[in-house]
């Protein structure tokens, strides 16, 4: 190893030194220090086109689809049509909680695929699919199906929306289908996009229904990874909140169905769910703001913006009351806690917004982050909302379809006057606002998009963390080298993480992680330094 | 309520629909074999998501590192072809990595697509990007034809087309190629051949790869796995042996007619009679006497049997894996006095429905079993709702049957997301054998121990 780099400039040269000319050209523009609170934010190169053959975090546009979107909704059976693998591999890895309710219907614990064989690739796959439909139709009798296209279908070009509107006229239940071909984007992130196209056309707004509650709000971008989502439910059940709709953490379409009946849109994952906040907006006039429940006092802070959003004074105070117990109970916790971690590091390569989110939550243990990055964000996600009208679209963005929505003739309600939104803004609540992670990072933290392997291996030489959050396939590389890992795409076997009891959940396992024995017990007695024999007498 | 509430015992006829599959696709199969190659990196010629679930895959049932490159393919490169994309691959991943092979194999994509890897590893070794004294040996594994037992078949053997050489003399060696097996099965496999004194190469070897000790450093290529010189060398073998019909013919029948080594395709090694069918023909093709160890482990698993056979005998198990593993835990199972009742495994094979019809003629039970396209848990899941069994045998994805038919699991195949062991202790050979029947055993008497009534609940056995 070379000797220690100390500042961010001189670790980028670092990282790049061995790669070749064009990949170290197009990784230089990825990495960037952060910046303190209130200065100009640079550019970010991001949403491009992984390397070949430098090893990614990333997955591909299906596992965004119906992995992580579509996947976690509990009454619609989620057919892939492609051979086996796909259909697979996002099978339950994914630990979206459910609780399947008083109805009963929860197909999360299956996998349904088309299973599709060399005949099917040469003579083409619709024939089958169809076959499929019915056959998920006689054997489950859902209420909606739900269908994805995996790379060879694309391929091929069976004609997906074609089958799933026949079986739709036929079955009389809501089937369509989703275009999230592996190759179609450069990352998970366009399968966000194209799920939400088909929620937004297929499902939301399709039933008019009175939904009772004064203060209605629907929660995007919430998976119920260890359940979540279910903490985030007592927390605004407790507050006076009703909850419309989950996209998509233990969701049912029925609850997608009725989403335009909500009065405020909170947006957790701002990466995979911004595009539905919007276009319910221009198309039901629901306002939407951003949220984040990761950390205890953003939790808090949430809540208050979304008491303030009602205007209501009785909300406003019960919501006040709810923080004020909840914080209590998650200060015991963190006194007791906080002198064993203060201090200590932290490094976040992760998602799309998770990478940001759980930054809050390490500074609540008095952590320092050494640097964070996206697997798979946009320039948005990290440089705030403001840059969107300079992102450039390019050939892998274009590839998806861009919905041009307008105001339901019928349903367009605008939920707040021109007035009343300029009012509360100037109160501070920010509509369609993110500003991104990169403001307040500070300029010796590390931003690097899409980071691949070798530079994780570099980062942990030169930091050397004490605690390091990626995924599944990072976890053992880095451990071997003597850091934790935590995973945040699925919280190994923890959570959940979210709100008050998730700060306390978190607070705990981060405490065991970085203070546990095990990596003291690396070296056996013999191979620690000291002289190479001891004349003591040992009886 | 139960978790897979939807499951019932009405069994209707389908052909288009696989629900909870009892197999997965080719690439993880090719990539992990790949991994039993010493300082060999694999790589997915495909759109990376197909990488990274199989990465990840892996990386849940070993929880090792298991690192592997993609070509990343977009929209244009599944137009155009991926030459290109695996070009610029192998110059960063020779770069950036420096391992002494790559291993490649298609995807579904790819393989659509019809890129053809011969071709495009000539043109990187022509355009310089290979450096010298490196290797590049590939697979074409489209997943739309046979499972993840059939890509370990196909990496097998490209890795053995890519080295395998004949210089003439012969080296008395005796080849040995593994089923799709756990690294601990890999090590006792060997261990058993060196029991008995005999040099081996064995194809791939993940012992210590996947299994690997934590020493504070990350290897990408631990000090393990079979090396290109040795893999070399197994054209001058005196024989081959594949234990997986499934898995190995394919890399046998191949050196026995390009390098005339005489090949013996097997099963798997799991249980007493398949073991004594290993032991037996290391003994003939080597000339050596089994040792009195050897004969000592063998003592030991019979003795278990006649103490313990009671509690297995008439017991009906239920089992769904990969077609090598569950016809030897069958005939397993038949040795221990139990009743396969019902078998799925999803990668099809005719051999399989005539090696269980034969395994199954004098089993006193109208035992059901099923191989292929909708041979799925779903399935497996309908006859146990039907008929009940005491045991079921599978992989994670079971424990949800197990819980909510309240039928005790024993974790053995691919996946295992859920438990550890299997990394480190074998179910093949004698030594497997015995922990296999510890494992059954603990699930049949837990579950007595845990149903009797006061009046017949015994401290003893
Ligand atoms: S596309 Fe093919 S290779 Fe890739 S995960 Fe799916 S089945 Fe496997
Ligand atoms: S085949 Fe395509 S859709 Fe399936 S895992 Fe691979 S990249 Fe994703």
């Amino acid at each position: 190893m070379s000797t220690k780099p100390t500042n961010v400039e001189e670790i980028k040269k670092e990282l790049i030194a061995k790669m070749p000319t064009k990949v170290a050209r197009k990784r230089a523009k990825s990495i960037l220090p952060g910046t303190e609170v209130g200065e100009p934010i640079p550019e970010i190169q991001s949403n491009v086109r992984t390397i070949p053959g430098v090893i990614t975090q990333r997955g591909c546009t299906y596992a965004g689809c119906k992995g992580v979107v579509l996947g976690p909704s509990r009454d619609i059976v989620n057919l892939t049509h492609g051979p086996i693998g796909c259909g697979f591999y996002s099978w339950l890895t994914r630990r979206n909680q459910t609780d399947a309710g008083p109805d009963g219907e929860n197909f999360i614990p299956y996998a349904f695929s088309t299973d599709m064989t060399e005949h099917d690739i040469v003579f083409g796959g619709e024939k089958k699919l169809r076959a499929a439909i019915q056959e998920a139709y006689d054997n489950f009798h859902p209420k909606a199906i739900s269908i994805f296209s995996t790379c060879p279908v694309g391929l091929i070009g069976d004609d997906i929306h074609a089958v799933a509107r026949t079986m739709q006229e036929e079955l009389g239940i809501t089937i369509f289908a989703n275009s999230c071909e592996g190759y179609k984007g450069v990352s998970q992130s366009a399968g966000h996009h194209i799920a939400n196209n088909q929620i937004m056309k297929h499902v939301i707004g399709t039933k008019d229904v009175e939904v009772e509650g004064k203060f209605k709000v629907n929660m995007l971008g919430e998976y119920n990874i260890g359940g979540d989502a279910f903490e985030i439910e007592r927390i605004l059940e407790k507050c006076g909140f009703t909850l419309v709709a989950t996209f998509s953490g233990n969701s049912t379409v029925e609850d997608f169905r009725k989403a335009h009946a909500a009065d405020l849109n909170t947006v957790m994952c701002h990466r995979s769910l911004n595009y539905v906040a919007e276009m319910m907006e221009t198309k039901y006039g629901i306002p939407w703001i951003k949220v984040n429940f990761i950390g205890a006092e953003a939790s808090a802070k949430s809540l208050r913006r979304m008491a303030a959003y009602f205007e209501d004074q009785e909300l406003i105070d019960r919501t006040e009351a709810v923080i004020a117990e909840e914080l209590e109970k998650v200060k015991t916790v963190v006194d007791e806690i906080k002198p064993r971690t203060d201090g200590k590091t932290a490094m976040l390569f992760v998602g799309g917004s998770r990478a940001h989110h759980y930054q809050e939550l390490f500074k609540e243990l008095g952590m320092k982050i050494l640097g964070a990055g996206y697997e798979f964000a946009h320039r948005d996600d990290y440089e705030g909302r403001h840059v969107l009208p300079t992102i450039k679209i390019d050939a892998d963005s274009r590839n998806i379809e861009e919905l041009e929505i307008h105001p339901d003739p019928e349903r367009f309600k605008p939920r707040k006057t021109e007035e009343e939104l300029a009012r509360l803004n100037e109160k501070g609540l920010d509509f369609k606002g993110y500003e991104g992670m990169i403001g307040g990072m500070g300029k010796d933290a590390m931003v690097i998009d899409d980071i691949n392997h070798y530079e994780t291996e570099k980062l942990l030489e030169i930091y050397k963390p004490d605690i390091f959050c990626a995924g599944i396939k990072e976890k053992y590389i880095v451990q071997k080298m003597g850091i934790p890992l935590k995973q945040l795409h699925n919280y190994d076997m923890g959570g959940p993480y979210a709100g008050f009891n998730g700060a306390i959940n978190w607070y705990r396992d981060i405490d065991r992680m970085v203070n546990t024995k095990v990596w003291n017990l690396i070296k056996a007695p013999w191979q620690t330094d000291g002289p190479e024999l001891e004349a003591t007498y040992v009886a | 309520m139960a978790l897979l509430r939807h499951t019932t015992g009405e069994i209707k006829e389908r052909k288009a629909l696989t629900v909870n599959p009892a197999k997965t696709c080719q690439p993880v199969g090719a990539m992990y074999a790949a991994l039993g190659v010493k300082g060999c990196f694999p790589h997915s010629h495909g759109s990376q998501g197909c990488c990274a679930y199989h990465r990840s895959a892996l990386t849940r049932h070993y929880k090792e590192p298991v690192v592997a490159g993609t070509s990343s393919f977009t929209e244009g490169s599944s137009v155009f072809g991926g030459q290109s994309n695996l070009i610029t691959a192998i110059d960063n991943i020779f770069t950036l990595y420096d391992p002494e092979v790559i291993a490649i194999h298609t995807t579904c994509l790819s393989e659509t697509i019809g890129d053809d890897l011969m071709q495009i590893s000539q043109k990187a070794k022509d355009d310089g990007k290979v450096p010298a004294g490196k290797h590049i040996v590939y697979a074409s594994t489209p997943s739309y034809v046979g499972t993840h037992v059939t890509g370990y078949a196909n990496m097998v053997k490209g890795i053995l087309k890519g080295f395998v050489k004949k210089t003439g003399t012969p080296n008395g060696k005796i080849n040995i190629i593994p089923g799709f097996c756990e690294p601990s099965d890999m090590a006792e496999i060997r261990r058993l051949a060196d029991m008995m004194g005999i040099d081996i190469t064995m194809v791939p070897d993940t012992n210590g790869v996947l299994n690997g000790p934590m020493t504070g450093h990350y290897e990408m290529y631990p000090n393990a796995g079979a090396t290109p010189a040795e893999i070399a060398g197994m054209g001058d073998a005196k024989a081959t042996i594949g234990l997986g019909r499934w898995a190995t013919a394919d890399g046998v029948n191949f050196l026995d007619a390009e390098f005339k080594v005489p090949g013996h395709v097997m099963g798997l090694p799991i249980g007493l009679k398949a073991t004594d069918r290993y032991v037996d023909l290391l003994r003939k093709l080597s000339g050596k006497t089994v040792p009195d160890a050897i004969n000592f482990e063998r003592g030991q698993v019979v003795d278990l049997l006649s103490d313990y056979s009671q509690y297995f005998y008439g017991k009906k198990v239920a089992m769904a894996g990969d077609p090598d593993q569950v016809l030897a835990l069958v005939e397993f199972c038949i040795t221990l006095g139990m009743i396969p009742a019902y078998t799925v495994t999803g990668t099809a094979g005719k051999y399989f429905d005539e090696r269980m019809a034969e395994l199954l003629k004098d089993v006193p039970y109208d035992c059901k079993f099923k191989c292929g396209g909708e041979a799925d848990m779903y399935l497996l899941h309908q006859w146990i709702k039907n008929d009940p069994v005491d045991l079921l045998i599978g992989n994670t994805y079971l424990k949800y049957v197990a819980r909510d038919e309240d039928i005790p699991l024993v974790r053995h195949g691919f996946p295992i997301l859920d438990r550890v062991g299997h990394q480190y202790f074998p179910s093949v050979g004698y030594s497997g054998a015995m922990r296999l029947m510890e494992k059954f055993l603990e699930a049949l008497l837990d579950r007595l121990d845990r149903d009797a009534p006061e009046t017949r609940f015994e401290l003893q056995l």
